[in-house]
């Protein structure tokens, strides 16, 4: 069998041209994508039985929460990949996705918080959901100031690889803990093995915002990708021919 | 249209909860694209510095 491709597909010249086509696709159909959640989700979407126009809250709060956690699955997967196979682009993914992730763990906790206030009587509670979530904040920290700590670049790429994978542990706390524990946090919507317990108008517009966001990090992470890749391969020639 | 921006008495949570939101995507996508401009400048800047060659 000839492996060209897979080396191809590895290697940073090819990575960073490939981003730079597909970013654009990714970023425009996010926008549409958004875009028409935002009007379905808002005007077309009926309000709920029990929290009335509240529960429109969920367009945002799910779509950000379900980034905070995937963008950690990303993050440690690649991350792995970085450690164990040592293909340097891993650690470049790993070290684009925990900026992006942080920035999102931050808005699910403070879009929580505002449909807490209304419908639980309270902003915050240590509860499980919760305090796992905002452990997940602390991980994404934790990874950003270890790799400020270190001036090499590949020890930092390692230290905070295993970081990362330990810290992965948290995911399925994160994803369970609603159902282990006595969460106030009410229970999955839409992420379970039965059917969803939403009707149509009102879960189309999550499911749109849930893709949109999506697309939108692949986009993020495609442009921070291609930032990490001119600054990981510092004396490339390729790096003459692409700015150019 | 003030009925809709009332979200029937949630407007205090629910618009907060949105613009947050906006916000960080704004935010991420500015930063991205500036990480990127940066990580540009310091590759033609070393560039410059190797075609001058050792003083």
């Amino acid at each position: 069998m000839n492996w060209a491709w897979f080396h191809r597909l590895g290697s940073p010249p090819h990575i960073y041209r490939i981003a730079g086509t597909l970013t654009p696709w990714f970023a425009w159909l996010a926008g549409l994508l958004i875009i028409v959640a935002l009007y379905s989700g808002l005007v077309l979407a009926p309000p709920d039985y029990q929290q009335g126009d509240g529960f429109r809250i969920l367009y945002v709060h799910a779509p950000s929460a379900w980034l905070a956690v995937m963008i950690y699955g990303v993050m440690a997967s690649a991350a792995a990949i970085g450690l164990i196979w040592r293909m340097k682009i891993g650690h470049a993914v790993a070290a684009s996705c925990a900026g992006v992730g942080a920035w999102f763990t931050v808005v699910s906790l403070v879009t929580g918080m505002l449909w807490g206030k209304p419908m639980w009587g309270t902003y915050w509670v240590w509860d499980p959901r919760l305090t796992a979530q905002l452990i997940l904040l602390f991980l994404y920290l934790g990874y950003l100031g270890l790799r400020a700590g270190f001036d090499d670049l590949s020890r930092a790429d390692r230290a905070s690889a295993v970081l990362a994978i330990v810290g992965f542990i948290n995911i399925p706390v994160i994803r369970y803990s609603v159902e282990w524990w006595n969460s106030i946090h009410q229970a999955p919507s839409v992420m379970k093995m039965a059917r969803p317990s939403m009707p149509i108008d009102m879960l189309a517009p999550l499911l749109m915002m849930l893709l949109g966001f999506t697309l939108y990090f692949a986009a993020v992470l495609l442009v921070r990708l291609r930032a990490e890749i001119l600054r990981r391969e510092r004396t490339a020639s390729w790096i003459r021919e692409v700015l150019r | 249209m003030s009925e809709f921006f009332a979200m029937g008495g949630y407007a205090i949570f629910l618009w907060p909860a949105y613009l947050a939101t906006f916000l960080a995507i704004g935010v991420n996508i500015v930063l991205a694209r500036r990480a990127h401009e940066d990580a540009k400048q310091e590759a033609r800047r070393r560039i410059a510095i190797e075609d001058e060659g050792p003083l």
